[in-house]
This record gives structure tokens, C-alpha cells and sequence, in this order.
């Protein structure tokens, strides 16, 4: 396992500005933006009250930078943040890697998704391994209100996947309690020039001035990244989506909320089948809803879903329409000795994962992580504690909610080590081969470039060791929620509420 | 039996006087925990729709309270006159017993306790005399306890119910719910179904958790509006 983590050079802080490597800045705007520039020593600000109303990425001309030491020093900073010390709008919602690993892409709490893209590999410098810039920015969703229940429906993004790449575009399916939406992220560096029918500022020519036909050419311009949303796939969930995830036919792909399982077809909207129905009859008898879902990576025809009583149930599309009768149950028994009022609380499954062999899967319940072979139904085959020290706090953490955050968790991309958040801003990784496992903290003041990052400790009783953290003085609100790993590399991206940290292993 | 980290020793129990110390802290502790969750449950914010996960979980966890209490004979309000001691098999939360319990250990060196509550400064612990934790029926140690313990835990707001509840047998929690107004009663039928369905449910030809419009005045109510709402329902009953 990766002992030695660094964080890589553009770690990306405060996600209200962007820092931009290619002099043109992807905006996000709903309300008015200052835009500063930096040209020598003085400071230019300029409104930019005319792209309020758009919601689509809009491209900025290149601001001449005359000094160059400010170099591409643009910094956009959004006026209704100014006062908070970060907008509960920038909290991170979820991280995930497309299946290259060269797209990393984000979304928040604010509806907002930002794409990261790892910078080509310098030849001449071995010693980088190439770092993640800001690709794209999109408005993904909005807020809504649902009139019926005069309820508002939040735009924060709950899940992120990506489509595998089929052509020189990328997609991305992305969705908030309601409504999912395919989002096509494509880049554009060539326009036309020459029109015969209008001239270069997009007015239209009169006809009796054009006198000759000539054949637009295409000419460079500077990248341009473009996101459209392709399809809308919407009115399908009662409740809060909870999980989407692709099928390995890339032709289809699930939605779960807190009780069903809809089926989708990428190219049609207007239609979803729904293949679990975990709804009573009777409201009142609700004892149990859907936490997570995922297709398996392989057998098309394979799901499973967790449940907030620790249940895994694994489902064959084939045996029938409708997967209520689970082909496999998974549960682990109980144990007599620790049971308490919050055990099912603690039970509840926040997240499941497929491994990439999709031999087994891994399933992330409040203090543990499990990793179960689908081949067993009975208990699972590694159990590992994820914050033991927390078991004597149930009571308080119930009291502030905290017993209810929802943990996720990933596997590496050779299934070795497995890597989940926890509270403090620390996280923790598991190598299931050497049977080790470390705690790290991703923290501003940890995250000096070229200095791993060091292993942390929390003290359980007795007396406190240098450099632990007692449980009492952990933070339980900076919690790491979100994390990803890199298909293949030795990569990782840690969300710290507001804060994206990404870490690559020391080369040696 | 318990939880790691938490020590009892049965020679203390089985002596006469001080093993009733912690029975009644049990049935408190319990009855807090209960409380607890049946805030928990109406304190949610009606803007957006409440976190169904969550409010199964809790009203799951009410559900576990108050069959162990139906076990216990407590859940009618009778307390019980001669305190025994907890059977071995209760369900035992620890940090409720690391609390209040914690009182107790002023005159008994045991259970042993992991560390304090995460929000309560170690002044705010309660103090209750074992005199009076002792022969008195959990009625009236409830009420001596209140003022003193979890008030710096919980919210000031909360502590008004808490007040109120004084004896209020969990049977009261029913009461509570039929006059709770029409923003609620998406709660109501989860509840009402637990509590036996002593009442017809109030939206039982819809969609139990799609909540009907509130009247528009709902959404405007402050935290404490609702909550001044639900202690009159209380003291009425």
C-alpha cells in the first residue's frame, strides 16, 4: 500500500474563485460577479451584470496581463460569499473520477459541478506527475419548489457518474433528490471564419453586398469547454434519490430513492421502469428504506441496494420485471454483547461499492467498513473499524445528528486498499493485503507541497501521546464524506466540506 | 453484556441501597432518550422535505423505546413501586448511562465511564443526591433531576418540553400527535401505526409521506413557535 501521501501542487481551495491556468475562465453566475484582474500593481475591477442571467458556461476574453509575474492572475470572487468565510453553497457533495482518471469531477451543495482535468505529463519532469486544473465549470441544477407540496426541492448534487467515453466528448449523468440530467462536456478550438451570410460580429449581411462565395475556413481559437445538458430525466422519484449508477452495457442505468429503483435507457427520457419497490402498502408500517444502489461492474443483469437495517440485497434483472424477491441476502447477525438503542442506527448502510473484479463489494455502515464476497451471504469477509473510539459517543453524536452522516467509501483499482472519511477532516485508508491501515488528515496546514502527509492517531483513554487528538477535541464538523481514488494510479481526491484535496503517492 | 468501556459491578447491585441508584437512572435515561427522539421527529424543517431515512431510523428507535417500556409495565405510567434491578438483556445505551450515571458515581466509584458527553462541559454534569435517587418512584427524580441535568446538553428550547413532560407517561405521546397540526401529519402516520392505531390516520387514502400544502402560516413559524405549539399540547394533557 501507498504509505507516503503529497498533495499535488494545485490543491483547490475555495472553490468561490478559480484560479485559471488558460487565461479564459469558465463562470458560474446567479447573482452579480466582481471580476478582478491583476495588471502590474494595480488592481482593475469590472462588473460583469450581463451575464447574471445566464446559466450556461460563458467564455471571458483573455485580459491582457502586461506584468509577468501576474501571469494569468484573473480572480473571480462571487459577491454573496464575501462576508461568510465560505459558502455553505461550496460544500462538496460528491467526487468522482471519470474512467480514464483524467477527468475529476465535483459537485456541491450549491448545484454546481466542477470538472478537473490532469495537466498531460511533462516529458522533461519526471519528477510531476501531472496536476489537476480546473476543466469546466456548469450550473447543473437549480432550486425548485414543488407546488404540490409546497416543498422546495434542493439543488445540491447528490451523485456524479461518468459514461464511459465513446468519442472526443465527455459525459457525465449528475443528479440532485429529483431530477437526473446527462451532461455532455465538449471542447471547442477551432471557429469558422469567412461566413457569407453574416459577417464576423454575427450581423447579418445584406444580400445585394455579397458579392462573391467563399468557403469558411476553420481556424484555432483559444479552448473553449462546453457543457450541455442533453437529456432531463425527471418525475420518476417521489423521494430523495439517493444513488444513479451506469450499467456495464453503457446503454442503460438505475436511480434509487429512499424506496424504489427505477431502470433507465440513457436516450430516453419519458420513460423509466421501476425494478424495486420496497413501499408498504401501508405508510405506517415503513421500517426500512434504500441508502445506496449499484449495477454490478460486469453482469449487466446484476444490482444490489443497502438498506438502513444493514441489509445488502443482490438482485438478477432476469429472474423478473420487478426485483422485489432478492436473489441474494446479505446481513451480518448481530452482536448480543453491543447491542444498544442506536444499533440500527449504526447498522444503517450509507454506501456500497462494487470492487473492479466485482467479486466482492464493500458496504460502509457508521463505525465500520465491510467487505463482503458475493459468494457469502452469511457475514462478511473483512471487517474494518473505522472509528471504534466513536462506540461510547452514539448518545451525544445522536443528540447533534452526526449519527446519521453518510459516509462513503472506494476501492483502489486493483482492489488491494479500500479508503474511507471520517470526522476531524481525517480519513482513513485499509490495505487489505498487509492488513495495515492509516489515518491521514487532508487540512490546509497538512498540505504543504512536497511533504507527505503524516500519519494521524486519535487517543482512546489513558494518557495522550505527542501528537494525538484526544476524541473530545475531534471536530465533528469537518467531516470527509466524499472520497475518490484513481482507477488505476495511486491517486486520490479527499472533499473536506468546502475544500478539494487531491493526493498522489511520493515517487520515490 | 455492555458496551466496551463501560464497567458494572453486580456486588454493587446486589447490596440494598446503593443498587437503586442506577435502576431508576435507567428508565430516566430512557424516557430522555425517548423524548429526545420525539423532538427530534417534529423538529424538522418543513422547507424542504424531511430526510426520510432519518425520520424511519428515529421513529424505529421510539419504536425499540417503547416496546422494551410495554415490557417493562412502564409504558402506562406506572411506575413501578419496588425498583428492581435491570434484567442482564435491556438494551443499554451507554452514553445515556455514562451521563446520568456519572451522578451516581459520586457516591459509587462504579460503572466506570469513558469520557463526557461531546457537548456538555464537565460543570453542567448533574448532580443528584443518592438520597433522593434511591427510594423515590422515577416520577419525582425526574422532576428533581430536570432542572440541573441536560440543560447544558440540550438546547434551551428543549428544555421547555422537558419540564412539561415531568411524569408524562409515554402514552401521552399519542395525545401529542392528534392535535399536532395538518403540517405534521406526515409524522403522524408513521407514529400512529407504532403506537398500535388507536387513531384513524389522517391522510390514509394518500401518500403518508407527501405532506398535503400547509397552511401558508406553517412555514413562517420559527423553531420556537413550533415548539411553544407542542408544550401547549403538553400542559393540556
Amino acid at each position: 500500500m501507498v504509505l507516503a501521501w503529497l498533495p499535488v501542487a494545485s490543491a483547490h481551495p475555495h472553490r468561490g474563485r478559480h484560479w485559471s491556468s488558460r487565461s479564459q475562465i469558465c463562470v458560474i453566475v446567479n447573482t452579480a460577479l466582481t471580476l478582478w484582474s491583476t495588471e502590474g500593481s494595480t488592481v482593475k475591477t469590472t462588473a460583469i451584470e450581463e451575464v447574471v442571467n445566464s446559466r450556461m458556461t460563458r467564455t471571458l476574453t483573455e485580459i491582457d496581463s502586461q506584468e509577468e509575474s501576474s501571469g494569468h492572475s484573473l480572480l473571480l470572487q462571487s459577491c454573496r460569499c464575501s462576508s461568510q468565510e465560505f459558502c455553505p453553497a461550496d460544500i462538496i457533495s460528491t467526487v468522482e473520477f471519470n474512467y480514464s482518471g483524467d477527468l475529476l469531477a465535483t459537485g456541491d451543495k450549491g448545484g454546481r459541478v466542477v470538472i478537473f482535468q490532469r495537466e498531460q505529463e511533462n516529458k522533461g519532469r519526471t519528477h510531476s506527475r501531472g496536476e489537476y486544473n480546473v476543466y469546466s465549470t456548469f450550473q447543473s441544477h437549480e432550486p425548485e419548489f414543488d407546488y404540490l407540496k409546497s416543498l422546495e426541492i434542493e439543488e445540491k448534487i447528490n451523485k456524479i457518474r461518468w459514461l464511459p467515453q465513446q468519442n472526443a466528448a465527455h459525459f457525465l449523468l449528475s443528479t440532485n433528490d429529483k431530477t437526473i440530467k446527462l451532461w455532455k462536456i465538449s471542447e471547442r478550438d477551432k471557429r469558422a471564419e469567412g461566413y457569407n451570410l453574416k459577417d464576423e460580429d454575427g450581423r447579418l449581411r445584406d444580400p445585394f453586398r455579397i458579392t462573391a462565395l467563399r468557403v469558411p475556413i476553420l481556424k484555432p481559437m483559444d479552448l473553449m469547454v462546453e457543457a450541455s445538458p442533453r437529456r432531463i430525466f425527471a418525475n420518476a422519484h417521489t423521494y430523495h434519490i439517493n444513488s444513479i449508477s451506469v450499467n456495464s452495457d453503457h446503454e442503460t442505468y438505475l436511480s434509487a430513492d429512499d424506496l424504489r429503483i427505477n431502470l433507465w435507457h440513457l436516450e430516453i427520457t419519458d420513460r423509466s421502469f421501476n425494478i424495486v419497490d420496497i413501499k408498504p402498502a401501508n405508510m405506517e408500517e415503513l421500517t426500512e428504506v434504500i441508502t445506496a444502489a449499484e449495477f454490478h461492474p460486469h453482469q449487466c443483469n446484476v444490482l444490489v441496494y443497502s438498506s438502513s437495517k444493514g441489509t445488502i440485497r443482490l438482485c438478477d434483472m432476469r429472474s423478473s420485471a420487478l426485483c422485489d424477491r432478492h436473489a441474494k441476502f446479505f446481513e451480518e447477525p448481530e452482536d448480543p454483547s453491543s447491542r444498544s438503542f442506536f444499533s440500527e442506527i449504526i447498522s444503517s448502510i450509507s454506501d456500497v461499492k462494487f470492487s473492479h473484479s466485482g467479486r466482492y463489494m464493500m458496504t460502509r455502515d457508521y463505525l465500520s467498513v465491510k467487505v463482503w464476497d458475493l459468494n457469502m451471504e452469511g457475514r462478511p469477509v473483512e471487517t474494518h473499524q473505522v472509528h471504534e473510539y466513536l462506540r461510547s459517543k452514539l448518545c451525544s453524536l445522536y443528540e447533534n445528528d452526526c449519527i446519521f452522516d453518510k459516509f462513503e467509501c472506494c476501492w483502489n483499482g486493483s482492489d488491494s486498499a479500500i479508503m474511507t472519511g471520517s470526522y476531524n477532516n481525517f480519513f482513513r485508508m485499509f490495505d487489505r493485503n498487509t492488513r495495515r491501515d492509516v489515518t491521514l488528515e487532508a487540512s490546509r496546514e497538512n498540505s504543504k507541497p512536497r511533504a507527505c502527509l503524516k500519519p494521524r492517531k486519535v487517543c482512546t483513554g489513558g494518557k495522550r501521546k505527542k501528537d494525538e487528538i484526544s476524541v473530545d477535541s475531534l471536530d465533528f464538523n469537518k467531516k470527509i464524506l466524499h472520497t475518490a481514488w484513481h482507477p488505476m494510479e495511486s491517486i486520490i481526491a479527499v472533499a473536506a466540506t468546502n475544500n478539494l484535496y487531491i493526493f498522489q503517492d511520493k515517487i520515490n | 453484556m455492555f458496551a466496551r468501556g463501560l464497567k458494572r459491578k453486580y456486588g454493587d447491585q446486589e447490596e440494598g441501597v446503593e443498587g437503586f441508584g442506577t435502576v431508576p437512572s435507567y428508565s430516566l435515561q430512557r424516557q430522555s432518550l425517548l423524548d429526545m427522539s420525539l423532538v427530534k421527529l417534529q423538529l424538522c424543517h418543513m422547507l424542504v422535505e424531511p430526510n426520510l431515512c432519518r425520520s424511519v431510523l428515529i421513529a424505529n428507535t421510539v419504536r425499540q423505546i417503547q416496546e422494551e417500556m410495554s415490557r417493562d409495565g412502564v409504558w402506562h405510567g406506572m411506575a413501578p413501586q419496588n425498583v428492581e434491578r435491570a434484567p442482564i438483556d435491556r438494551l443499554v445505551s451507554t452514553e445515556i448511562l455514562c451521563r446520568t450515571a456519572r451522578a451516581a458515581d459520586e457516591e459509587h466509584p462504579t460503572p466506570e465511564l469513558e469520557d463526557g458527553p461531546l457537548q456538555s462541559s464537565a460543570s453542567e454534569l448533574p448532580i443528584v443526591s443518592p438520597a433522593q435517587g434511591q427510594r423515590s418512584p422515577p416520577s419525582s427524580l425526574w422532576e428533581l433531576d430536570n432542572p440541573q441535568e441536560n440543560r447544558g446538553s440540550f438546547q434551551k428550547s428543549l428544555d421547555q418540553i422537558f419540564e412539561t413532560l415531568e411524569n408524562k407517561s409515554p402514552s401521552s405521546v399519542e395525545e401529542l400527535f392528534s392535535d399536532v397540526d395538518s403540517s405534521y401529519y406526515d409524522l403522524d402516520t408513521v407514529l400512529t401505526g407504532m403506537m398500535g392505531g388507536t387513531k384513524p390516520s389522517l391522510c390514509s387514502g394518500l401518500e403518508s409521506f407527501a405532506a398535503a400544502a400547509p397552511p401558508p402560516s406553517s412555514t413562517c413559524k420559527s423553531d420556537l413557535a413550533e415548539l411553544d405549539h407542542v408544550v401547549e399540547i403538553l400542559v393540556e394533557t
